[in-house]
């Protein structure tokens, strides 16, 4: 039963931008942020005076480290805007934290517009120094951290480890391959052929990827995004402002957040992580199904985790993703249900959960150009893995 | 190279000195009867505040794993297992650790194993080895 209230259908994405994608770009990481919202702005038919909220996630958690070097009190100075309300924080359902919250401030009737951006410039971090990303630089000295503490000492240096472990025992539980998997990557790579702005566009085979350097068993090179420089930003407006604005708003439909197990990354499911929870809220709050949906854009972080939404959102049945996805053809942008149209993470850049936010707009709104795929009006965005996992859905009106 | 050792806390504390000991201490809800992990000040399925430390056997079985093979750090001797283990005591009851002594090729999910202690400056780390 759908609850009474669902205010962020109240809510709609109105404008979106994207600075350049280096790797690594020239440009600093403020002024990359400022071009994706400037363009996000005017993009929506805006001004300066129309903002009057702007949020991200994670913010500047570190310094102004590579991972999120811009946050919205930094930014709102640099932009000279005038809010009601502004927020980040690593804390919250994933990588799209910064969409859910700007909905909510705008449910709540803080704001009438809202800048969301997500910001990294890891790429230009990483030529210094290849343990910038690292979990084990989180901390300095000893690590205290609740999540971390217990991962850290036996030498999980990155996600990639946890992801691997999370992919065996999918392999495991459902007799899924790396044959299968490679289909994630090479997917992404067919579609950011067509994207101008991707980082890699070569067309890849089964080969190349069993033939990938190994990272974290069975996690290969290819399974683990790519590093970039690039800022992307939305924005998001109350539902009755945004008739007044450029594009047909793109409503929020339903959001999901929800984290129905301890946040760590051993002691929740290991083949459902937050991802199962998550899409189970979002289709509670909705009376649109899965095979209403025309494109879904899934966290590709890691190729493990595209397979683990696809099951978490119904798109095929639990433990099943593997044989969804062995041919290739069921997610590829002509297929029953096309995935990261822009070549995704995995590809496109490493832009971080709004990169799937800006996508499913820009094919919802038919201006994906050579990659534009058939015309939907459904779409979904999904981000995270292991704890961490938010999703949206999303209907052009 | 050198591990990265965490910095202590009353409730994390007999966790990581157990080893001086010999024993894998798991907090352990004296109300619910239930074992949790990490280590908290409070029961996190009833609430009770009658929580504590409590030996275990030390036993378990590897519910998943990973061969990493990067060389994150130029030090970094690769490569090594990383590995959920499941501990006997309770269903759904984990923590992460390094499997010792045996060869990538061998390591296998459902794999028995036992806790071996490696002491680093106050820490003792709980790793693992095959139980044969």
């Amino acid at each position: 039963m759908i609850p009474d209230r669902v205010y962020e259908k109240n809510v709609a994405i109105t404008g979106i931008g994207q600075s350049e994608v280096g790797r690594p770009s020239s440009l600093s990481a403020m002024r990359l942020t400022v071009d994706a919202c400037l363009e996000a702005i005017d993009d929506a038919g805006l001004t300066r005076d129309d903002i009057d909220g702007v949020c991200c996630w994670p913010g500047d958690t570190d310094n102004g480290g590579p991972f999120s070097p811009v946050g919205p009190s930094a930014l709102k100075s640099v932009l000279g805007l005038n809010v009601n309300w502004f927020g980040g924080g690593y804390e919250g359902p994933g990588p799209l934290t910064g969409v859910i919250n700007g909905a909510m401030a705008i449910a709540a009737g803080l704001c009438r517009h809202v800048l969301v951006f997500r910001t990294i410039h890891e790429s230009s971090a990483r030529a210094n120094n290849k343990m910038v990303s690292a979990l084990t630089g989180k901390t300095q000295g000893r690590d205290s951290s609740y999540a971390w503490q217990w991962h850290t000492p036996f030498n999980v240096f990155s996600a990639a480890n946890l992801m691997g472990m999370y992919a065996q025992r999918h392999f495991h539980e459902n007799g899924t391959t790396s044959e299968q998997l490679a289909q994630i990557a090479i997917t992404c790579r067919n579609n950011a052929a067509l994207n101008p702005k991707a980082v890699f566009r070569k067309p890849l085979t089964v080969d190349d990827y069993l033939s990938s350097r190994m990272i974290s068993t069975p996690l290969r090179l290819l399974d683990c995004d790519v590093h970039c420089d690039a800022s992307t930003a939305i924005v998001l407006s109350r539902i009755d402002a945004s008739r007044d604005t450029r594009n047909p708003p793109i409503r929020i439909e339903a959001i999901g957040a929800a984290l129905h197990q301890p946040w760590s990354w051993d002691q929740i499911s290991l083949t459902e992580m937050a991802a199962f929870d998550v899409a189970r809220m979002m289709w509670a709050r909705t009376d649109i199904h899965p095979h209403d949906v025309g494109a879904a854009q899934l966290y590709d972080g890691f190729s493990i985790l595209t397979l683990i939404w696809l099951e978490a959102l119904g798109f095929c049945p639990a433990g099943e993703g593997g044989r969804f996805i062995e041919s290739g053809h069921r997610i590829a942008r002509n297929g029953e249900i096309p995935i990261n149209t822009n070549g995704g993470q995995l590809s496109a850049g490493r832009t971080h959960g709004l990169g799937y936010v800006h996508e499913a707009c820009l094919q919802l709104w038919g201006r994906a150009g050579d990659r534009q795929i058939k015309p939907h009006q459904v779409a979904v965005a999904a981000a995270g893995g292991g704890p961490l996992g938010g999703s949206l859905l999303l209907v052009k009106e | 190279m050198q591990r990265k050792l965490p910095r202590l806390t009353a409730e994390t504390a007999p966790f990581w000195h157990g080893g001086s000991a010999g024993v894998l201490n798991i907090h352990y809800c004296g109300s619910c009867k239930r074992y949790f992990h990490p280590p908290a000040p409070v029961c996190p399925t009833c609430w009770s505040l009658e929580v504590g430390p409590r030996a275990v056997s030390g036993r378990g079985t590897v519910m998943t794993y990973t061969i990493n093979y990067q060389v994150w750090h130029p030090d970094l001797q690769v490569p090594y297992v990383i590995a959920i283990i499941e501990l006997e005591e309770q269903p759904g009851l984990r923590i992460t650790s390094n499997v010792i002594g045996v060869q990538p090729e061998q390591m296998a999910i459902g794999m028995p194993v036992r806790v071996s202690f490696t002491q680093l400056e106050d820490i003792w780390l709980p790793l693992f080895e095959e139980d044969k």
